[in-house]
């Protein structure tokens, strides 16, 4: 099995598994892409809306075709279906959450869910139909990379890189507007018709992956490695392009993963692989990740004890605390005794004389101090220029009186 | 009569009861603004199903009903942590939450499914109303006879547990429900505990929907939540209209998509049955689209009062 898998990982496990996963591949750095762009504009889970709403276009194409040429199967055709169900029920999330009251969730449930069911309806007049290939259609619900043609997996990766070149060439003006709606505006851009077109880009997306991931598990292609990539990145474009490499990973794990085991269901682990990734980020990105943010906590923590102990120490204030003994003891400021050493006397002196400029700096420029985060406890000749702190040392008032 | 007691009255009931259900929670979901929980919490129950199965070897209601209510509850963990540990937003928490559960839960069925267990990935995501068949219910005579009443399917007992679950919460809790639903900062200044009160809310959401699944299916129980909450939120501004034109909508979807579901076609000539649990949803959307279109109060402000 782990032979197999070794195997898909080196594309060397046939042509048929090679193709489908580069067509994978394709499609979610495509859906990382668009995603990225739609969560940046905060409506991640309109594509949640859009997936389910292909199921009835699906259908009802799946009866046509079925009707007219006595097997339902024929892919351009089922996805233009998809594609045109997906489209009205875009327009009627953004319809509902436009010209009622009702809030942009409502919108999205109701849509999502109602046109499911009734998907679900049209399956099963399907299942009483006289047309061969319905077991085919099942396969739209959770992905069957598995059962895929090559002529299905062409069309796919051809469809997906028309997309990726599209989402290319508008990259521009989706950040311009992603990035601010209102500079965008006036800078000549039409915000409608931008986000429209996002729109359209991530229903596309959608769209074509449904063979391979499934229509309820594609959503995740085009929100969880835009989200992962938010964790290594805040400049825009480089989450864009992190999106979608991550996007392309994912699938090409997955697919690959697949293919070593015959049940074993290729969207799933697509998807699975997209979290593993997300989950590593999530605790381990540099800045972002949830060890970093801990430390970075801790480091706060210990320079405000260590901060407040030097305070209390040209104070000649008693100090109780544990951690802050501890702290002046390790930067040699105390001894083990607890008596001030010289070097930490004259740490002393400094803070203190910092907090009095400080409080001057306060005093002086309140509005200046509220943008500055935690001041007080920079030192200040790393917040302010050296003029500025001259001019405070001037003005300082002599030591005994509050500055 | 004796085709209705048989085949019809269980799953109809049973629609009732959870189409009743949903509505009545899916209120206080619109309100908040939090509709896409039960979105995400309908989504989860699969592999909290599948989890249990794998670990009890049964299907018995109970081990069913703790396995997705632990998987609920994991889902809101995981949301929360997400979003605030790795500041992301709060759609977004929730959909890589909610996309990672179920294709956990779709792999652990396939793999399981080649050790011969039988829970079907479509009966999960379509439900299976009709298959709850009262062999035992002959006539109207059956209605007081012990031994047929003992053989009516188990689900149905479920439902009316849960339905009167929810409807004693909604009770005891509604002054705190109301509140936290119009201002959750004036309800925290009043210790009314917004906190936990949203996570009863979403406890209650998550039970409704397990009961909800194996009749209706996970993603069509969305719709039970929120389209007749939704349509009811812009017929009045009255809260308790809201709620009672709510439930008028779940039962009027749940009589009549069954009833098209099950007869509609053949009186017009076709001989074929659909999916009753998805022409219900589909009704439920359509009296939303209704509503939308038409209802009296569909443009009005949030102002709501509570007489």
């Amino acid at each position: 099995m782990i032979e197999d898998w070794w195997l898909a990982l080196a594309f060397s496990a046939g042509y048929n598994t090679t193709l489908v996963t580069l067509g994978a591949m394709l499609l979610g750095a495509g859906a990382g892409m668009i995603g990225a762009f739609v969560l940046l504009r905060k409506r991640s889970l309109v594509s949640d809306a859009i997936t389910h709403a292909t199921l009835p276009g699906l259908a009802l194409a799946f009866v046509l075709i079925g009707v007219v040429q006595g097997d339902g199967r024929w892919l351009p055709g089922l996805l233009l279906g998809a594609a045109l169900s997906a489209a009205l029920g875009l327009w009627l999330v953004q319809w509902i959450g436009t010209r009622t009251r009702l809030g942009e969730d409502a919108a999205i449930g109701a849509v999502l869910s109602t046109f499911f069911a009734f998907g679900v309806v049209l399956v099963t007049v399907i299942q009483s139909m006289n047309v061969t290939g319905q077991s085919g259609l099942t396969g739209y619900l959770v992905g069957s990379t598995a059962g895929m043609l090559a002529v299905e997996a062409k069309l796919i990766a051809v469809c997906a890189l028309v997309l990726l070149a599209a989402i290319f060439v508008l990259r521009r003006e989706f950040l311009l507007v992603c990035f601010d709606a209102d500079f965008a505006q006036t800078q000549g851009i039409n915000t409608w018709r931008v986000d429209l077109l996002l729109l359209l880009l991530l229903m596309a997306v959608v769209v074509i992956g449904l063979k391979v991931t499934g229509l309820i598990l594609i959503v995740a292609l085009t929100i969880t490695p835009p989200v992962t990539a938010r964790f290594w990145t805040h400049r825009p474009s480089r989450m864009v392009a992190l999106a979608a490499l991550l996007g392309a990973l994912s699938a090409y794990l997955g697919v690959t993963l697949s293919s070593a085991r015959e049940s074993l269901p290729t969207g799933s682990l697509i998807v699975l692989s997209a979290f593993a990734i997300f989950l590593v980020s999530f605790l381990a990105a540099p800045r972002r990740g949830v060890f970093a943010s801990l430390l970075a906590h801790q480091r706060f923590r210990h320079r405000v004890h260590l901060r407040q102990g030097l305070l209390s120490m040209s104070h000649n204030e008693p100090i109780f605390d544990g951690l802050t003994l501890k702290l002046l003891r390790r930067a040699g400021y105390i001894r083990r005794d607890g008596a001030a050493t010289p070097q930490g006397r004259a740490a002393a002196r400094d803070a203190e004389h910092e907090e009095r400029l400080w409080a001057l700096y306060r005093r002086l420029y309140p509005g200046d101090a509220l943008h500055r985060e935690h001041a007080g406890l920079e030192p200040i000749a790393r917040v302010l220029p050296p003029d500025a702190i001259n001019d405070l040392e001037q003005r300082l008032p002599p030591k005994g009186e509050p500055a | 009569m004796n085709d209705f007691m048989m085949f019809s009255l269980v799953p109809m009931t049973v629609a009732i009861l959870i189409s009743l259900t949903c509505a009545l929670l899916g209120n206080f979901l619109v309100l908040r603004r939090q509709s896409l929980i039960s979105d995400a919490i309908s989504h989860v129950a699969l592999p909290g199903i599948v989890a249990s199965f794998l670990l009890t070897g049964t299907i018995a209601s109970a081990a069913m009903m703790l396995g997705a209510g632990v998987s609920a509850l994991v889902t809101v963990v995981m949301i929360e942590a997400i979003r605030r540990l790795g500041r992301v937003e709060i759609s977004a928490a929730m959909g890589v939450t909610f996309t990672s559960l179920f294709a956990l839960g779709v792999l652990l069925l396939e793999v399981s499914q080649a050790s011969g267990v039988h829970i079907d990935v479509q009966h999960a995501l379509y439900g299976n109303l009709e298959s709850l068949i009262w062999f035992e219910g002959v006539g109207l005579a059956s209605l007081i006879d012990p031994t047929a009443l003992v053989t009516l399917p188990p689900q149905l007992a479920r439902v009316a547990m849960v339905a009167l679950l929810v409807l004693v919460f909604v009770l005891v809790f509604r002054r705190h429900l109301i509140l936290g639903s119009f201002d959750s900062e004036f309800a925290a200044s009043i210790r009314a505990r917004p906190a936990l009160i949203d996570l009863l809310l979403v406890t209650m959401v998550a039970v409704a929907a397990i009961a909800a699944f194996e009749a209706v299916g996970s993603i069509i129980v969305i719709a039970m939540f929120i389209c007749p909450a939704a349509a009811a939120r812009l017929v009045t501004n009255h809260l308790g209209a809201q709620i009672a034109w709510s439930q008028l909508f779940a039962l009027v979807s749940a009589v009549s998509g069954y009833w098209l579901a099950g007869s509609g076609l053949i009186w017009l000539g076709l001989d074929m049955s659909l999916s009753a649990a998805g022409m219900i949803a589909t009704v439920a959307g359509l009296i939303l689209l209704l509503a939308c279109l038409w209802g009296p109060q569909r443009r009005g402000h949030a102002v709501l009062s509570n007489a």
